[in-house]
């Protein structure tokens, strides 16, 4: 079962988009499609500051994904050993109906082969002991390749550090 | 390097001119993944411009091979030539010019950086003083401010983040005009609690993090600093010890700082007296770990010199000076107990000519290293101070960089010779005369470079694959004019690699040190100077001279009268240019994954400033100046201030061979009129430009 997850630490990115280049150059994407994506939403000013939210938009591999219960030809495929969720491209016929069943735009449509390609999780990089490209290649290390258990630890140690510091006699 | 199987080449990028340290993966002699080089950043982090250098190796619309004009200048006519027949041109033109013109009427405009050397090294040899850079219109001002009051350069300070713990920036956009390592350390400061303030004209992922934000009108930086310095000398929030040790001219400062306290500059600036007081207080609690970035954008007004001194008053007030989360000074080989890489200027004859910019004798406060390329047309037009007839662009795009390309464009068209070299399509290639296609940065081995700072190295950029199309490295395209120039002497190498070895002769390394990690670190840990007595401040006392020598010896002011910048004419907007993190201006705008991003600019616009205009986000609006005109697609925000408008630097690319980014956007330049003209500081003042706007019918 899928037990992966890329961890986003807010504070540390900025909005570069390395990760979306080191993927593309990875996988050799061509123009157009991308198997991950920044959005940048904001600014919006809290605080007298304007601050803005980088939200990356990978493939999350979902437990159920709805990507593969629809496939009609059995080309979008869940692992067995680790949940990752690919395609196999020769079994792909173009219908893209895992495009209409994503409620987050993750399968890619690939208009020079007429087929779908998404976010693998660089499964063959994870294959050699290697963590995916985005976290790999990420510029200032805001992305990180952990388990869900370890990005909850992360978030409450963060929160904790945040509001350790504002108690005045600590 | 390897034909087949795969292979790990370390190598240095050149994407932009940070040159972070990569790690280039080949496999059956392809570039397979460009990534940062773990051994130097501690990881394999790489901005996405580094990550983007695969595709721009294997683009088609790079140039191929050399091209001769076959029509008018500019008229986009071409030839195919043999490496053979272009050289051999070249060399006859330049060899005309000399006999005739003598030595001088060459000139080599550069792009600067690292890896300067070899030109620079030709250049003497043709017996010309005549070595231009882009500095003119990018950080001049912030090198000679420096030069004149501590005798450095801008770079050769390192600025310490990852142990500062109070930082202000000016118009510097860290985190979007990037450089890895800088990015990374700037956001690790973060957070391990580093403060910060952000001042520009307008908001950007920078100002984003910031601890303070303050949108400035546009050109008061300096009068923000003046009442800082006001607040630091009046509450005797400065470090006296390090003062009292190297600084010259403190009391000729407090004369003339009396005036500018924190509420006149409230007036001045827009940005709240009480909060230029607290800044002042903030910083002077947690000095030395203090930096006021000297940064490089943003103000280049008339006055942008005594505003970058400014910023270096303040870090010597702060006592930053090589001390832990402050500036530290630059090493090099000797410092770390080394002999000297050798270099080629050295080898030929000096040159006593003067230089055509006046630089270092009518403007003799100003280095020469970097000169006043802005003055190069009207050397051209007036042939004063002598005859210039031939011109060497090696990376240097002026027609992109500087201001107002029609006015250099006029200067230009009076050469005999201009010849582009370049890994791409630019600007001047498109008007040369001769266009010779150096190979890529993955496709060459250059110079070894050595990496000044607190902890010196020895970095090399090493060919990770064969070059594509009929390109050529940089070494070997100087020796090949060298040879039919004559000096062939002064570039004692037959290939990079005896070049290498015999710029290493005196250190003890060799070329095969480089293999295991890219680089060679001459030091184990940082080299630091003992801050009470051996600091080494190049001026003329060997102090921090405020009041400089370098100024009052010259007949300039230290200290002039501050004047107020200019406010824009009614119905005018000054325009102000910058940068994002997936470009490095003009150069990658053609990368297919680059281009994919961001492929155009657009203007922004004050919201209301556009509500009085007419104009919505998206709407087309003419943007103009003096009878030049571009058109741009409308961004309206309230993060900008309403006296400026903003874009992204180096759209509109003129060169239709670059399909992807031909005619996508506008052309910042060419609306800056009039502005190619020295200032004080060296620099052109590229933002006292004022353009109007009106929405497109």
């Amino acid at each position: 079962m899928s037990d992966y997850y890329i961890h986003q630490d807010q504070k540390r990115c900025i909005g570069c988009r390395a990760c979306e280049l080191h993927c593309k150059t990875t996988h050799d994407v061509p123009v157009g499609p991308s198997f991950c994506k920044i959005i940048p939403v904001g600014p919006e000013v809290v605080g007298g500051v304007p601050r803005i939210h980088f939200v990356f938009m990978p493939c999350f591999h979902c437990e159920q994904p709805w990507c593969v219960a629809v496939c009609p030809t059995g080309a979008m495929n869940q692992r067995q050993k680790d949940g990752i969720v690919s395609v196999d491209r020769s079994l792909c016929i173009g219908c893209k109906t895992c495009i209409t069943a994503c409620p987050w735009g993750a399968p890619q449509w690939d208009k020079e082969t007429g087929k779908v390609f998404k976010c693998d999780f660089c499964k063959d990089r994870l294959d050699e002991g290697l963590e995916p490209s985005c976290v790999t290649g990420c510029t200032t290390a805001a992305l990180k390749w952990v388990t869900p258990a370890e990005s909850s630890a992360l978030r409450r140690e963060r929160f904790a550090k945040g509001i350790a510091k504002d108690i005045p006699d600590r | 390097m390897a034909d087949t199987g795969r292979a790990t080449v370390y190598s240095i990028c050149v994407m932009c001119t940070v040159r972070c340290p990569i790690e280039v993966e080949v496999e059956n002699g392809q570039v397979k993944k460009i990534w940062g080089n773990p051994h130097v950043l501690g990881g394999r982090h790489l901005c996405p411009r580094g990550a983007a250098g695969k595709v721009f190796q294997n683009d088609s619309e790079r140039l191929q091979y050399p091209m001769m004009r076959d029509g008018e200048r500019g008229e986009g006519k071409w030839k195919r030539a043999t490496w053979d027949e272009a050289l051999d041109y070249i060399a006859d033109k330049l060899k005309a010019s000399i006999d005739k013109y003598g030595g001088e009427s060459v000139v080599l405009g550069d792009r600067g950086g690292g890896f300067t050397d070899l030109q620079k090294a030709f250049i003497k040899a043709l017996g010309s003083p005549n070595y231009l850079n882009h500095h003119g219109a990018c950080s001049s001002s912030v090198h000679n401010a420096h030069n004149a009051i501590a005798g450095h350069r801008r770079n050769t300070v390192a600025y310490d983040f990852k142990n500062c713990k109070y930082t202000v920036l000016y118009g510097r956009n860290i985190l979007e005009s990037i450089g890895t390592k800088e990015a990374k350390d700037f956001i690790d400061a973060l957070e391990s609690g580093m403060k910060f303030v952000h001042i520009d004209v307008r908001w950007n992922y920078t100002a984003a993090k910031a601890d303070r934000f303050f949108i400035i009108r546009p050109g008061t930086d300096y009068a923000f600093n003046l009442a800082l310095i006001n607040t630091i000398l009046r509450d005797n929030l400065y470090d006296a010890e390090f003062v009292d040790r190297w600084v010259l001219g403190m009391k000729e400062l407090e004369e003339f700082i009396g005036p500018y306290a924190p509420e006149w500059a409230e007036r001045e600036t827009g940005i709240p007296a009480k909060e230029i007081r607290a800044i002042a207080h903030e910083a002077a609690d947690l000095k030395p770990a203090v930096v006021f970035n000297q940064g490089w954008m943003t103000a280049w007004t008339e006055n942008d010199y005594y505003f970058r001194r400014s910023i270096y008053i303040l870090n010597a007030l702060m006592g930053v000076y090589e001390a832990k989360g402050g500036l530290l000074f630059s090493k090099g080989e000797a410092a770390a107990g080394y002999k000297p890489v050798k270099m080629l200027k050295p080898l030929s004859p000096k040159v006593d000519r003067k230089r055509l910019d006046g630089v270092g004798w009518k403007y003799k406060h100003l280095s020469e290293d970097y000169g006043m390329a802005q003055m190069l047309p009207y050397a051209i037009l007036k042939e004063d101070p002598y005859p210039v007839k031939a011109l060497i662009c090696y990376r240097f795009d002026p027609l992109s960089s500087f201001p107002d390309p029609a006015a250099y464009l006029e200067g230009l068209k009076k050469l005999d010779l201009l010849l582009s070299i370049d890994v791409n399509y630019s600007h001047i290639g498109w008007y040369s005369d001769v266009v010779l296609p150096e190979c890529t940065y993955l496709e060459r081995t250059d110079p070894v470079l050595v990496k000044k700072g607190p902890k010196p190295a020895l970095w090399l950029r090493r060919q990770a694959v064969e070059p594509k199309y009929d390109s050529k490295p940089k070494w070997w395209i100087f020796k090949q004019l060298a040879e039919r120039l004559g000096i062939g002497e002064y570039f004692p190498y037959n290939t990079i690699e005896e070049l290498i070895e015999w710029q290493l002769q005196d250190t003890g390394i060799k070329l095969s040190d480089f293999d295991e990690k890219g680089v060679v670190s001459l030091s184990d840990k940082q080299i630091l100077w003992d801050r009470k007595d051996g600091l080494q401040f190049k001026t003329p006392s060997g102090k921090i001279e405020f009041l400089s020598s370098l100024l009052e010896d010259n007949g300039i002011p230290s200290f002039p009268v501050y004047e107020s910048p200019k406010k824009p004419p009614k119905g005018q907007y000054r325009l102000v240019t910058g940068k994002i993190g997936v470009h490095t201006q003009g150069t990658s705008l053609n990368n297919p994954y680059l281009n994919e991003i961001q492929s155009e600019n657009t203007l922004w616009i004050n919201t209301g400033e556009a509500e009085r205009l007419g104009v919505a986000t998206g709407d087309t609006v003419e943007v103009s100046v003096k009878g030049v005109t571009q058109e741009v697609k409308a961004s309206v925000t309230d993060h900008i201030h309403p006296e400026a408008v903003f874009t992204l630097h180096g759209y509109g690319r003129e060169i239709p061979l670059q399909t992807r980014a031909y005619q996508k956007g506008m052309r910042d330049n060419t609306l800056m009129k009039g502005l190619l003209k020295p200032t004080v500081g060296g620099n052109c003042p590229i933002t006292e430009c004022f353009v109007k706007i009106k929405k497109k019918p």
